[in-house]
């Protein structure tokens, strides 16, 4: 399986529209709104930072863009679907198929070796174990696991852990990856190790890759950062040149 | 998925074999009390099933079972073979008495005396002798354990002498016979020599065993035979259930094996229900995680199921097996002679083992289904 950028035509269409999205929890007393009506467009070929404090609804937000939540109320389309409209199957199968996790605490299953962790997405997807773990091996080749590919979680390093992460979040070539934290449970310079991963291997023209942080080390890596604050969105700024500065490494 | 939910199962070994050992116990525990609750109970009507010769056995219509049968007029005999569709009918003595041996030692004994000209009710395998030695003067067959009982690590030898009731009894012949429940030696005997081994009574014979004609059953004729005589008249398997069913509504049997094989059940429940949820719950991340990537909620709970299936499947087999070596390890032991593993035990403990499987599956699967996915974003 080959990373490298590859020359295909730019979709121009966002990869994700959210028009006045909305989400409450709970009802009566206890009802809590975590979206008060967001609105924003993520691109193909760029990566969006979701910041902001504690409470300010971007976990809600890339919840319901990632298929894991439903909205309450507004329009939500990912990679042309209505979301919204998508129910039970459907949505699982679109999220299998069209998305690609990055977890904060990684989430590796800790039974499984680190090929088998990244093969996972193939494996759902309905692919032999044997030919899945051999593309996952591929892979963490690329990601520079090659050497640790029979090691079980607990043998690897915070770092490695989330290099394993992003290799199974890329596997089954998602059009759309959300990273959760993705450097939180890391140090400084495993963290910035991560981000020039993802820069590296994850941004392609047919990619749209939304990263949720709180780690101001990391802003330099996105080409947009969209700021939120108390369900809404504050500001949306553009960093077109740091980007181009951060691929370099 | 297959594999990922078996690799998740075995990954961590603690409680992989925590969970089989509760499943395992349960098994144990279960099967290993059933069997012998069935063995005991087998036991008590052990000597119904041992009369292989006759199909019907009448008695006094207030017997309740084998071991308190009053007994019978002669007359009776033959009023019983003058009942259309018996074929034929012998008297049977069957009583407790007490054996002196020559060492002064002495046992009590269940003695049967057979019918003088057909020994109907005598034992079908000799181990030592033969049964046409019982019409010798005062000879007597005694059963492979009651020779152990009463002649302890002593080989097997005819010729031996003791007393019943007084009076000289020669062993003939060793047997296989089932064991009793009380554990004491048999002693078969001719119906004449046995009046002389008992105490003297009015009338001796206990039962009579009968046999219908060709072409009607033998529920048939025992009704023939209690309509025309007065008497109790019942199948074998009758007489057998009626004295099981008398030793489980008058004893504390049941109660006892019951609240045992109930405490495998809910131990085993508990400790493998508790363990799986457990286990499930530590993993929820994991299969949140899964739900995110695009796991249905049908794959996942294949997974789980597979799992539960898996532990029931490795535990009971374990179970099974320690049960199976517990009854051949006491295979040679002469008072749990007739106790094994019965295949209703197997069979029930599985039906068993599957509930708790299904209980405690259900229990994750549930924790599982009402996961939400979102759940991996919560750090």
């Amino acid at each position: 399986m080959s990373m490298s950028m590859e020359s295909i035509e730019l979709d121009t269409s966002p990869a994700v529209v959210c028009r006045g999205v909305t989400k409450e929890f709970g009802s009566g007393d206890t009802k809590t709104v975590a979206l008060r009506g967001v609105d924003l467009d993520v691109r193909y070929g760029e990566t969006t930072l979701l910041v902001g404090p504690s409470g300010c609804g971007k976990t809600t937000l890339i919840s319901i863009i990632a298929g894991l939540l439903y909205p309450t109320g507004g329009e939500i389309s990912v990679l042309g679907h209505d979301l919204v409209r998508l129910r039970n199957g459907k949505l699982v199968n679109f999220r299998a198929k069209n998305i690609g996790f990055v977890f904060q605490q990684y989430n590796l299953l800790p039974a499984l070796t680190a090929a088998e962790n990244a093969a996972v997405p193939l494996v759902i997807a309905g692919e032999y174990r044997g030919r899945a773990v051999g593309a996952a091996k591929e892979i963490l080749a690329e990601v520079g696991l090659e050497p640790r590919m029979n090691a079980l979680p607990t043998q690897l390093s915070g770092g490695q852990q989330q290099r394993v992460a992003i290799a199974r979040a890329l596997i089954h070539k998602p059009k759309l990856l959300v990273c959760d934290e993705p450097t939180a449970a890391l140090d400084g310079h495993s963290g910035q190790t991560v981000m020039q991963l993802l820069k590296r291997v994850a941004v392609q023209p047919d990619r749209a890759v939304i990263i949720v942080t709180h780690d101001s080390r990391v802003y330099r890596f996105g080409d947009r950062i969209v700021t939120m604050s108390d369900g809404l969105i504050e500001s949306v700024e553009e960093r077109a040149a740091e980007h181009e500065e951060a691929m370099a490494g | 998925m297959n594999w990922i939910a078996l690799r998740m199962l075995m990954g961590d070994r603690a409680k992989y074999f925590g969970l089989i050992f509760g499943v395992s116990f349960a098994t144990l525990l279960m099967t290993q009390q059933v069997s012998i609750f069935m063995g005991i109970l087998t036991r008590t009507a052990s000597q119904v099933l041992d009369v292989r010769d006759a199909e019907i056995w009448v008695m006094d219509n207030k017997v309740r079972f084998i071991d308190e049968a009053p007994a019978l007029p002669d007359t009776d005999l033959y009023r019983v073979r003058g009942v259309p569709g018996v074929e034929w009918a012998v008297r049977l003595y069957k009583g407790q008495v007490t054996a002196r041996l020559a060492d002064g030692n002495f046992r009590a004994v269940v003695l049967f005396g057979l019918d003088d000209s057909t020994f109907v009710g005598a034992p079908q395998e000799m181990i030592l002798g033969s049964l046409a030695d019982l019409r010798r003067p005062d000879a007597v067959i005694i059963d492979k354990s009651g020779y152990e009982y009463m002649w302890p690590g002593q080989p097997y030898q005819l010729g031996r002498e003791f007393e019943l009731n007084d009076r000289r009894a020669v062993l003939v012949g060793i047997c296989k016979a089932s064991p009793p429940f009380t554990t004491l030696p048999i002693l078969y005997t001719r119906y004449s020599s046995a009046s002389g081994f008992v105490p003297r009574e009015r009338n001796m014979m206990k039962f009579i065993l009968a046999h219908p004609e060709a072409g009607l059953t033998d529920a048939e004729v025992c009704r023939r035979i209690e309509e025309r005589t007065g008497l109790m008249a019942l199948t074998q398997r009758e007489f057998f259930w009626k004295t099981i069913n008398y030793f489980l509504g008058s004893t504390g049997i049941p109660v006892n094996f019951g609240i045992t094989i109930a405490l495998g059940f809910v131990v085993g429940a508990a400790i493998t229900g508790q363990t799986f949820y457990l286990f499930t719950i530590e993993n929820l991340k994991q299969f949140g995680a899964l739900k995110a990537m695009g796991v249905s909620n049908a794959r996942l709970i294949g997974m789980i199921l597979l799992q539960a299936v898996i532990v029931g499947l490795v535990g009971y087999g374990i179970g099974i097996g320690l049960t199976a070596a517990f009854f051949e390890s006491t295979s040679g032991i002469t008072h749990l002679a007739g106790l094994a593993m019965t295949p209703l035990a197997f069979g029930g403990v599985g039906a068993a083992v599957m509930i708790i499987i299904v209980i405690t599956s259900l229990l994750s699967i549930r924790k599982v289904l009402v996961l939400e996915p979102a759940v991996v974003f919560r750090g």
